[in-house]
């Protein structure tokens, strides 16, 4: 199979991303859309952010450029370089501002992971400006009204280095996100993975148990991307306990007595 | 290496008799000599080995040991002789050699256990994960204690120490699993609800245990069905067991008791069975279900019962409060001041959705409010109407205080000595801050230059070895790096050596960028040490050798960091032990003084994080963080108990924030969820469940925090 690189216009989604509203996310998205607003999606991780964004490129007809941001991102990175080429020097537009030109959603994922100086270049672009400046190419890119930016932050973290400063936050409307509540949680792993009623039924309550040890030996109880992945391998006729320890035990603790312990909850409801 | 021989009587008396007395004394040990070389020199030398060990306490006690060795060796392994010998060492400094030797002489028996306990399981092995386990299943934090049988208070479980039911260690655990759920199930499924009217009816009757085994019988019936129902995993381990003891239920009671196996059965209808049939019954006890304690039941629910309730009425005081503070506007609408509590229970099974509204508009109650409902419904299945009324101000001044001194004049003239300092203090009841109300000291440690530290480094050496590797890694330097792959700027003397590379026809490098690699990290971190008396024992010692990993891994990094231990009793008394100052290095005397950290008094901790606080802002770093090593709640003597304590702390770390310090919590105590989230805010505090990974985890949690 070979790889193949994405032009922008590849960036649309065409099929409907399956996305399960939790409260009014989509209307507030749409709201701050039309008002040209960015937006702060703020929730722990799994909890379907990415999932959401894309199905709201999808809903707003718009092609959606993610960058995932680490701490070796520079503002060169999202906003473009000069490269040498042929023995000429050549303008590559990093995504953000490929994101402005084509007028589509630029959705930074995981925005703390970012160097504190890199977000900076996001501010101009985040008030009533909207615009992008170019130091290096010496332009001033306009953003057309159609342009979204967003970005995604995990509250829950807990490096002290890696708080979201408040002058970025504060150009955002926020939307929070949590786990979906058991009922959605349920038809949520349904329809991404086909399990029967019943199994989904047992996962979610298996979800809480570990949200219950949240803090009291866990840092995180599982995700909603994880009872996906457990369910996935039951479909596939995992045993499971086997399918829990799996898909969730192992990624939530690396502790021998905490691994057992989900073990013997799981065992308990299965 | 070659097997030595064993050694034959004459040797092995000669040694025996070099070890004790035997000129003055009547001992001759031919015969016990002579039954030894049944034995391997290793065993042999085993024996010798103990032998010695135990002259140090007595002669009478090694020479008791001689005569059972033989036995013991052939009972026995060495493994278990060493714990007889133990338990027998430990008796003798409790009560004296008598009952050392006794112990001694009950090698036998001693010896059955020992094999029972191979197949059998220990609670202490298994606590932790039983601890877990009922954590996750749901309802109110239940700690898991030792009895003789099991039993629950609704609070705590109380598990027996060792299970040798079984001849396999499975289903040994599986049977403390079952034991575990089953009274878990008793405070969940709501056993309790009705246990004033149980007692009442108990105390009419003659034979009030055959009524009260009768309900027992009964609603384990009942609480069995509800496990089914909720998990069914569990359920089939409980059957097992019973049908491997063959305590299944008779065929007759099904048809009786079907009333039980309903959705909506509750403990009334195992109260109304055993009315009807307690006369005619002779229950069976079934393996799991332990033993009801009614008194002590009575007694905690109670007192919770009101705790809870004056909680739950203040908590909705302050969202009231709240809420009017928002709506600055007066009267732009009637608040009629009215809440009620909508409970669904439709969700997935067991799993409650419990909604506060005021004046029919839902409100979002803060999580320990969140967590106090749903414990007073666990209690009382919804809630009551005269919950539902918030505390009035009078509420606040019962506890009136009396002491009604002028914060001046305690201490007039104390305040000319050096390293006095005075600081506020939050005030819960009043809700202000009282001016001037701690007096605090800073003191040194006094160093104890034993081989603590040399000890520890020595136990965690590999441990130390790997976290400075982490450490190192995480040490930035502020370098431009050049001909990197990707960077923030083009690298001209790359670009013109590429450039002329191609030139003459060579491959260019595509190296043409530089890039600034991560800046210093300019942190300078305070540990605040609990020096409670609380601390006393192996929490003083995981204490102090996680100090020591810590600050060997903080000197690889370069952080700044100092170290302060608190304690202290009474406002007038406030102390601040120095460790290590920002300006010290780490010496010899800062590493005396980490092994000379000794439990003292109270926690007063509002005092310490406003005094820390100080000096950390008077060093220059870019950040700040404050890490507390805490074993509870603030306590101090009478007047900082309880919310007063919890309050002044989040004031004092909340001013903390806002001078730019991070402030982050560990903790042993597990009770902390509950009131460090609220104190230190939801990301910024870790429970420890075992104070012997303290020294392991510090460490590691300071990497995570800073990277
Ligand atoms: N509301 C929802 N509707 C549909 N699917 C969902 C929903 N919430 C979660 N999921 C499922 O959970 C998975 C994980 O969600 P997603 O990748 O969007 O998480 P995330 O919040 O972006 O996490 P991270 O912060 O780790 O990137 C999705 O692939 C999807 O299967
Ligand atoms: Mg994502």
């Amino acid at each position: 199979m070979q790889a193949h690189a994405l032009k922008p216009e590849e960036h649309y989604i065409v099929d409907e991303p399956y996305y399960e509203p939790i409260a009014d996310e989509i209307q507030v998205f749409e709201a701050a859309y039309h008002n040209q607003l960015p937006i702060l999606l703020k929730g722990p991780t799994g909890c379907g952010k990415t999932r959401f964004i894309e199905h709201m490129a999808w809903r707003l007809k718009l092609p959606l450029i993610t960058v995932a941001c680490h701490d070796d991102l520079t503002a060169s990175d999202l906003v473009g370089r000069y490269l040498v080429m042929h023995g000429e020097t050549v303008w590559m537009d990093g995504p953000l501002a490929k994101a402005v030109r084509i007028g589509g959603i630029c959705y930074l994922d995981e925005v703390v992971e970012a160097r504190k100086d890199t977000t900076v270049v996001i501010h101009p672009l985040g008030d009533d400006r909207r615009n992008l400046p170019m130091e290096k190419k010496g332009e001033l890119l306009e953003a057309p009204e159609s342009f979204c930016l967003s970005m995604s932050y995990n509250p829950g973290y807990q490096s002290v280095l890696k708080d979201l400063k408040q002058s970025t936050r504060q150009r955002f409307i926020a939307l929070n996100f949590n786990y979906p509540n058991a009922e959605l949680e349920r038809k949520i792993i349904e329809k991404e993975t086909g399990i029967d009623v019943k199994i989904a039924k047992q996962l979610v309550k298996f979800a809480d148990m570990t949200r219950n040890l949240k803090g009291a030996g866990l840092d995180e109880g599982a995700s909603t991307r994880l009872l996906v992945h457990a369910a996935k391998l039951i479909v596939k006729g995992v045993n499971p306990v086997a399918a829990t320890r799996g898909a969730i035990g192992h990624a939530l603790s690396d502790d021998d007595e905490m691994l057992a312990a989900i073990d013997e909850l799981s065992a308990s409801l299965f | 290496m070659k097997k030595q021989p064993s050694l034959n009587a004459k040797e092995m008396e000669t040694r025996l008799n070099a070890l004790i007395d035997t000129e003055f004394s009547m001992r001759c040990f031919t015969e016990q000599a002579q039954q030894l070389t049944r034995f391997n020199r290793v065993q042999q030398e085993f024996v010798l080995h103990w032998v010695e060990v135990l002259t140090q306490t007595s002669e009478d006690f090694a020479d008791q040991f001689v005569s059972i060795s033989a036995k013991a060796l052939d009972l026995m392994s060495q493994e278990s002789i060493r714990a007889l010998i133990l338990q027998a060492m430990d008796a003798f400094d409790e009560m004296g050699a008598l009952e050392a030797i006794k112990i001694l002489r009950e090698v036998e028996s001693f010896a059955k256990n020992e094999a029972k306990k191979q197949s059998g399981v220990a609670l202490d092995d298994v606590s932790g994960i039983l601890e877990h386990f009922v954590c996750g299943l749901n309802g109110r934090q239940l700690k898991i204690q030792s009895a003789l049988e099991s039993y629950t208070d609704t609070e705590n479980i109380y598990l027996p120490a060792l299970i040798t039911h079984f001849s396999n260690k499975e289903d040994n655990f599986r049977l403390y699993k079952a034991l575990l759920v089953h009274q878990w199930a008793q405070t969940w499924y709501g056993s309790w609800r009705i246990v004033e009217i149980l007692q009442a009816h108990l105390e009419t009757l003659e034979k009030p245990e055959l009524f009260l085994s009768a309900f027992h019988f009964f609603e384990t019936i009942r609480l069995d069905h509800c496990i089914a129902r909720d998990f069914p995993g569990q359920y089939r381990d409980m059957y097992r067991l019973r049908t491997l003891l063959t305590q299944q239920l008779e065929q007759s009671w099904y048809q009786k008791t079907k009333i039980l196996c309903a959705h909506t059965a509750t403990v009334k209808d195992s109260y109304l069975l055993s009315k009807q049939y307690y006369n005619e019954l002779s229950p069976t006890r079934c393996c799991y279900q332990g033993i009801l304690q009614l008194d002590q039941i009575i007694q905690t629910m109670s007192e919770r019962i009101e705790s809870e309730k004056a909680r739950f009425k203040i908590d909705l005081k302050n969202i009231l409060d709240e809420i009017k503070e928002k709506n600055i506007a007066p009267e732009s609408q009637v608040v009629e001041e009215k809440f009620h509590v909508d409970i669904d229970k439709s969700d997935i099974d067991g799993e409650l959705e419990i909604t506060l509204y005021l004046d029919g508009e839902p409100v979002a109650p803060p999580e320990e409010t969140l967590a106090t409902l749903e414990s007073i419904i666990q209690d009382l299945g919804d809630i009551p109407d005269d919950y539902l009324v918030p505390a009035g101000d009078g509420d606040y001044t019962l506890e009136a205080r009396s002491n009604k001194q002028d914060s001046h004049n305690i201490w007039g003239g104390v305040l000319q000595d050096e390293g006095i300092y005075l600081y506020k203090e939050w005030d819960y009841l009043r809700q202000h801050y009282r001016k001037d109300w701690c007096v605090l000291k800073e003191k040194d440690v006094h160093p104890s230059y034993d081989h603590f530290v040399t000890k520890a480094l020595q136990q965690h050496k590999g441990l130390i070895k790997s976290l400075r590797r982490t450490f190192e890694a995480l040490r930035g330097e502020n370098k431009r790096l050049k001909k990197q792959p990707f960077g923030e700027d083009i690298d001209i003397d790359a670009v013109v050596e590429a450039y002329a590379d191609q030139q003459v026809g060579l491959e260019g490098s595509d190296c043409l960028f530089t890039r600034m690699q991560k800046e210093d990290r300019n942190i300078a971190v305070m540990l605040m040490v609990d020096m409670s008396g609380s601390t006393k024992g192996w929490i003083n010692d995981a204490e102090r050798e996680a100090l020591v990993l810590l600050s060997e891994s903080l000197e690889t990094l370069g952080d700044q960091y100092a170290i302060y231990g608190f304690s202290g009793m009474t406002r007038s008394r406030c102390e601040l032990y120095r460790v290590k100052r920002f300006d010290e290095p780490y010496n010899d005397l800062v590493k005396a003084r980490i092994s000379g950290i000794r439990p003292q008094d109270y926690t007063r901790m509002g005092v310490a994080i406003r005094h820390l606080s100080f000096l950390l802002n008077e060093v220059a770093a870019r950040t700040r963080i404050l890490i507390t090593l805490s074993d509870g709640k603030p306590d101090d003597y009478r007047d900082y108990r309880g919310e007063q304590g919890i309050e002044d702390t989040r004031l004092a770390l909340f001013e903390a924030k806002q001078s730019g310090i991070h402030p982050f919590c560990i903790t042993i105590d597990t009770d902390g969820k509950e009131y460090l989230p609220h104190m230190y805010g939801v990301a910024n505090y870790i429970v420890l469940d075992d104070v012997a990974k303290l020294p392991l985890k510090v460490s590691d949690i300071y990497r995570k925090l800073t990277s």
